[in-house]
């Protein structure tokens, strides 16, 4: 075990009052849970009843409870931990769940009148968690000093948190109603980022990377055992399969985007080349073409004939540069679709059977496993869609191979130099063409793939899934998660799909939501929510301590 | 491996030709930029380019690497001629540097280095998922030569240092390793030594004496006119894009029109063109 070593050069003055406004604004969040927070009864689960607290009250609560403790901390003024910025991150994070909160109470009981004094209390509370957390100052914490663990003791805390991972998920998808399901997450937000705020964040991310493989096999386990915590219920799987078929195509997209650094606003038109090829070739009664491989066959022909698309379009237009390859993509898209509208047998062949497009494609069938039944599995029932959801999982699984494997190879390094520089690359024998038709036809390739897959689980395909706003959704995930990373996509995908699902009221909106937030993202952090550190140092040449960070990780890595 | 400190004297280094240009030119619109250079480089020999600003020595490095496509001339290497493309000219053996450095700066200077093993490595994207023992030994022996040459070049302490992070003598000398790394035959180096001081200077010519030693042939452009005399074994003189001179170091130093284009009475057109 390492020693740990305290600089007090670290330690700063604080007002003395500081940790205690903080304690009695988490104690005011506790006793706010008691109260009543609204005079309807009929409103998010019922916040009327004195002395019984329900969801938004407890999650009031636990606010409290953490400023407490942080409060207590920020008392006792630890080296090596620094509450003032979690309490900081938690008082603002409060501040805008109670917003949002007394706000939709207002709102749905016709006036702030029917706000009852819980909801006031909350309110000073969060005000003084923020206060007591702004008066009070940082520490300089660097996690390395933090004693080690045993390894097994790391393994244990990566179980422990994704096991907490996986019940939270279950239990957020669980909300039925969209303001308590939005006021959750950010709670959810808030707590976490409030205790990971202190250091524990950075310690964390220290572990994560020390044991990459444990938590990779472990953040399978949890993806695996996802569907068992369903209890045969289908509607949350349905979205669960369609944030995966998205994210895996998102993901593809993120090789043509984030790593060979092409712009490509066409994508959704391979994902569709895709979905054609199984629909055409499955048992639909509908089906246009004789042939019926099987699925594995058919997979490799929507792939491959997706990825000759991707050749078809990239020679020609690869080798300009990246405006004239985004126009041109663009074009693709809308060609891809009006084609598909118009193969119907009267304007050219019957494939497609123009905008009826090929319905009824019947669920997949591997060796007697069908994927329309219901299989119960060790007590539990899983459905249609978990069975999609599995084989979609090992898609995903797939696509992440192929991305994280492409990116660390000779292949990735030359794409990361043309991004750099392409003239300076092509110098150094780099053979950018050929690098990024290659980025480009794997990429049609990975969206072919799963495209197959979504004609199944999807049972038609018609020309309007298909449009201009799918390719542009599939970027904004990549954009708003972070280009060129893994992690980036899957949170960027999700967001993008769980939120309009859960919440029908934004779901008219949901454009115009979407457009300000990407609008925000690009002010405040262009490089997207996780993003990949090279990424990060493109998009800010001159911040120094950026660059001293991803210094100072390099030369971790080298040792 | 032995280091000769002093330019050898032309007959000594008739050595195979390595690099012929022949009446290279290269316009643009109404403006010739190069105007009918021809030049032959031998193994082993170190030869130095002056001239003026604006007198088109790297647009005349630009026309040899592909980087342009010249307007008239051809460029041999080995007796074949090269197509005007920069990743042919790189896989035929001919490597160069940039004048206005050009590192890729969010990479560290290993991997700027494995950057420059590119062409001569052959993993392609199959490969690369599969993770085969193909795969794996061609990546650890690109690892081990860029290593290797970063040791060469005399930065072996900076292997994981960020290209923008190192100081600016270090980066020209990445730049070096980076081009060796691409195993040419024939190196063209624009300004080596521009931004250094006296000290870095004289290590960098030490670095080109035994990259020479090691059998390959040096372009050198240069400002400095101690740094290239004492280096070089032959001195091509350009002024407005057209040779002027040729020669020993000696001959080209005392020769009264290479004074007059540098101190002479043009000069601040020579600076404008």
């Amino acid at each position: 075990m390492r020693k740990l070593r305290f600089s007090d050069a670290t330690r700063t003055k604080q007002g003395p009052k500081a940790p205690w406004l903080a304690i009695a604004g988490g104690a005011l969040m506790i006793v706010s849970g008691l109260l009543s927070w609204s005079y309807d009864d009929r409103i998010l689960g019922d916040l009327s009843i004195r002395f019984f607290p329900a969801g938004i009250q407890i999650y009031s609560m636990l606010f409290g409870v953490i400023a407490v403790i942080l409060g207590v901390l920020l008392l006792r003024r630890p080296p090596w931990l620094s509450p003032a910025r979690g309490l900081r991150i938690l008082g603002i994070t409060a501040l805008v769940f109670l917003v949002w909160v007394l706000g939709s109470i207002a709102y749905q009981s016709d006036g702030l009148i029917n706000l009852n004094e819980g909801g006031w209390v909350a309110l000073v509370g969060a005000l003084l968690i923020t206060v007591g957390g702004t008066l009070s100052p940082d520490v300089e914490i660097n996690v390395l000093t933090w004693p080690r663990l045993s390894s097994t003791l790391e393994i244990l805390i990566i179980v422990v948190l994704m096991a907490v991972l996986l019940f939270t998920v279950a239990y957020t998808l669980d909300i039925q109603d969209g303001v308590i399901f939005a006021s959750f997450l950010v709670a959810l937000i808030g707590l976490t980022g409030g205790l990971l705020g202190t250091g524990f964040g950075g310690y964390l991310g220290f572990l994560a990377a020390n044991n990459r493989r444990p938590l990779l096999l472990a953040a399978f386990v949890v993806a695996f055992l996802f569907p068992f915590t369903q209890d045969g219920s289908d509607a949350n799987m349905s979205i669960a399969t369609q944030i995966l078929i998205f994210a895996a195509t998102a993901l593809g997209l993120n090789i043509v985007v984030g790593l060979a650094g092409l712009l490509d606003l066409g994508y959704i038109a391979f994902l569709g080349t895709g979905a054609y090829v199984g629909a055409m070739l499955s048992n639909s009664a509908f089906a246009t073409v004789g042939w019926k491989p099987p699925f594995v066959v058919v997979m490799l022909v929507g792939a491959a004939t997706a990825a000759t698309f991707g050749l078809i379009i990239g020679s020609p237009t690869l080798r300009v540069s990246g405006d004239y390859l985004a126009i041109v993509t663009l074009g693709f898209g809308e060609i891809f679709r009006l084609t598909m509208l118009n193969l119907d047998g009267t304007n050219g062949p019957r494939l497609t059977n123009g905008p009826n497009g090929i319905p009824a494609i019947p669920d997949l069938n591997f060796f007697g496993f069908d994927f329309g039944d219901v299989h119960t599995v060790a007590g539990i029932p899983l459905g249609r869609f978990s069975n999609y959801y599995f084989l979609l999982l090992l898609l995903l699984m797939f696509v992440m191979l192929v991305f994280v494997r492409l990116n660390d190879s000779r292949i990735g390094r030359g794409w990361v130099a043309i991004r750099e520089d392409e003239r300076a690359a092509e110098a150094m024998g780099v053979n950018v063409f050929g690098l990024k038709l290659l980025a480009f036809s794997v990429g049609a390739f990975l969206a072919g793939l799963a495209g197959t897959i979504k004609a199944h689980q999807d049972t038609s395909v018609t020309p309007e899934q298909y449009v201009f706003l799918e390719s542009a959704f599939l970027l904004s995930a990549v954009v708003l998660g972070g280009m060129g990373t893994v992690m980036g996509v899957l949170v960027g995908a999700t967001i993008l799909k769980l939120l309009p699902e859960k919440l029908r009221e934004v779901n008219d909106y949901r454009l115009l939501v979407f457009g300000l937030l990407l609008v925000v993202m690009m002010r405040f952090r262009p490089e997207g929510l996780v993003p990949s550190k090279r990424r990060q140092l493109e998009f800010h040449e001159d911040d120094t301590e950026l660059v001293e960070l991803v210094q100072a990780e390099h030369l971790q890595e080298s040792k | 491996m032995t280091v000769t400190e002093t330019p050898r004297s032309a007959s000594e280094a008739a050595h195979a030709l390595v690099l012929e240009a022949s009446g290279v030119t290269m316009r643009f619109g109404g403006l010739t930029a190069v105007d009918d250079v021809s030049m032959k480089v031998h193994e082993g020999e170190i030869v130095g380019l002056i001239g003026p600003n604006g007198a088109g020595k790297t647009t005349f490095f630009n026309c040899l690497t592909g980087m342009y496509i010249p307007t008239e001339g051809r460029v041999t290497l080995n007796g074949e001629t090269l197509p005007p493309k920069p990743l042919a000219v790189v896989r035929a053996g001919m490597a160069r540097t940039f004048q206005n450095i050009r590192l890729f700066a969010n990479m560290t200077a290993l991997e700027n280095v494995m950057v420059g093993r590119y062409c001569r490595t052959s993993s392609m994207a199959l490969t690369s998922i599969l993770r085969g023992p193909k795969f794996k030994r061609e990546e650890a022996a690109t690892r081990e030569r860029a290593q290797e040459l970063l040791e060469y070049v005399g930065l072996a302490k900076s292997t994981e240092l960020l290209a923008r992070n190192m100081p600016y003598g270090d980066q020209r000398r990445l730049e070096i390793a980076r081009a060796l790394a691409t195993d040419p035959q024939i190196l063209l180096l624009d300004e080596p030594t521009a931004g250094m001081n006296p000290k870095e200077t004289e290590e960098t010519m030490h670095l080109i004496f035994k990259i020479r030693d090691s059998g390959l042939a040096v372009v050198v452009i240069e400002h400095d006119m101690r740094f290239i005399f004492n280096l070089c074994d032959r001195v091509l003189c350009l002024v407005r894009g057209s040779l002027l001179v040729e020669g020993t170091p000696g001959e080209v130093q005392s020769d009264h029109r290479v004074i007059e284009a540098y101190i002479g009475g043009d000069d601040e057109e020579e600076e404008s063109a």
